[in-house]
């Protein structure tokens, strides 16, 4: 029995075959994650700045776009994008259709998150540093993004966590990320030894995030 | 055909959408039925987690954390893969919908003990020893004083993930469970037309869209007086 299961999930000799093909599949994760984590930052925090001017227009555009692609499942995005801009005659590469569907979803989520943050700055603060003779924009950059970024650190990174594992959907349109080769090296060898073997590499890379997110949390809670 | 022809004709072809609607409605059902499954058994999980973890057992805890951890660092498409494509070897058999339900319930359950367990902690600890004190048992202290006030604390946090985690139901249409998605992208290739997509894309929204509006009213709701 010990013999089947190690045999079936944990064989060395099949491990170690498909080691450099599940490495390569690690690189194209840490990739996408290093594409995509920057850009979803930068286009949530515009996001939020924009919400903050209070142009009413421009406001309301903001949370549709929001909600739009908060209410899309992120796979669905996905596969709409890949699979529909073939019809229109547009043939946009793999990674490239990827970032796009996980931009759309990311941003939306970094947009809230930092939205969070500039509404849990008083009015006051914005009012004192204006008075002091900062135009709006150095009171944006100086005063309320600072404290803002710092109280929303923990979503931030809970959502930067989300985005990683996010890249697993990537495989359904067979771009050769982690779990895409790891499927493919099951679907070869007929043993999910690659497969135990990506779950474990997962695990070490977003456990300390894990972790590092648990302590934060209860800190917070605990400040209240 | 101009390029805006094409464009209607390929994604809003109405002939196309009357043809595969009841396949698509075939799969929101199931995606529904899922969600609710997946929502009861990780709520349920997740609390009876929490509940556990309040009587500071460090046996039971190791446990606990090390099951929260596991959940929440894993993306729950490689344990929707585990489940399905890595089990059998181990004689157990899930068919697409078990396992993708339970491997989001176990997700879900993850979130939820977390989430419950701050808003355990988060009732300061003077209030259990009050309580307590007037002749309440371990048990009624929790079930009437510590958990309304942590279950009020978590609604906004545990409504969001709950959200979250119900858009994972599209993850089984890679295991081949005939949900919307699944159901959407078989009939565009089936049609040679991407229509039934967007017919797809709508059913989420139809289903999402008030769900998100729901979330938003419940942060408002629930939110810390300042």
């Amino acid at each position: 029995m010990m013999d089947a299961i190690l045999q079936n999930f944990f064989n060395l000799e099949i491990a170690a075959k498909a080691w450099p093909f599940l490495l390569q599949g690690l690189w194209m994760t840490l990739l996408l994650s290093a594409i995509v984590v920057p850009l979803g930052l930068l286009a949530g925090l515009a996001v939020a700045v924009l919400g903050s001017l209070k142009r009413k227009w421009l406001s309301r555009l903001l949370v549709v776009y929001v909600d739009f692609f908060r209410a899309f499942p992120p796979l669905v995005l996905l596969i709409f994008i890949y699979f529909g801009t073939p019809f229109l005659g547009l043939d946009i590469p793999k990674l490239l259709a990827v970032a796009i569907g996980f931009l759309l979803n990311t941003s939306s989520y970094y947009g809230e998150v930092f939205r969070a943050g500039i509404e849990s700055i008083p009015k006051g603060q914005f009012e004192a540093a204006r008075s002091t003779g900062l135009s709006n924009a150095q009171t944006l950059r100086y005063v309320v993004l600072p404290q803002a970024i710092r109280n929303v650190l923990p979503d931030l990174i809970s959502n930067t966590l989300e985005v990683i594992k996010l890249t697993t959907l990537a495989s359904v349109v067979a771009l050769p990320e982690l779990l895409n080769n790891a499927r493919q090296a099951q679907a070869i060898t007929y043993n999910p030894t690659p497969i135990v073997l990506a779950a474990l590499m997962y695990l070490l890379l977003l456990w300390p995030l894990v972790r590092v997110l648990s302590r934060l949390e209860h800190k917070s809670v605990a400040m209240h | 055909m101009s390029a805006w022809d094409r464009f209607v004709f390929s994604f809003f072809n109405l002939d196309i959408a009357r043809q595969y609607l009841p396949a698509i409605a075939k799969g929101f059902v199931t995606t529904v039925y899922l969600a609710i499954a997946v929502i009861i058994a990780g709520v349920l999980l997740g609390l009876v987690l929490a509940l556990l973890r309040s009587f500071r057992s460090k046996a039971v805890n190791f446990f606990i954390i090390l099951f929260a951890d596991i959940m929440r660092a894993l993306p729950p498409l490689v344990l929707i893969i585990l489940l399905f494509f890595a089990l059998p070897y181990a004689g157990l058999s899930l068919d697409a919908f078990a396992a993708t339900w339970v491997a989001l319930s176990l997700v879900l359950a993850a979130f939820a003990e977390e989430i419950f367990w701050s808003g355990i902690v988060a009732v300061p600890r003077g209030q259990w020893e009050a309580a307590r004190s007037t002749g309440l048992t371990k048990m009624q202290t929790l079930t009437h004083v510590v958990l309304p006030q942590a279950v009020r604390m978590t609604i906004p946090p545990l409504t969001n993930r709950v959200i979250a985690i119900t858009k994972g139901t599209a993850l089984g249409s890679v295991v081949a469970l005939s949900e919307i998605l699944n159901q959407a992208s078989s009939s565009a290739s089936q049609a040679g037309n991407a229509t039934p997509l967007t017919v797809g894309a709508l059913a989420y929204l139809l289903l999402f869209i008030p769900v998100v509006i729901f979330g938003r009213w419940i942060e408002t709701r629930f939110a810390w007086k300042k």
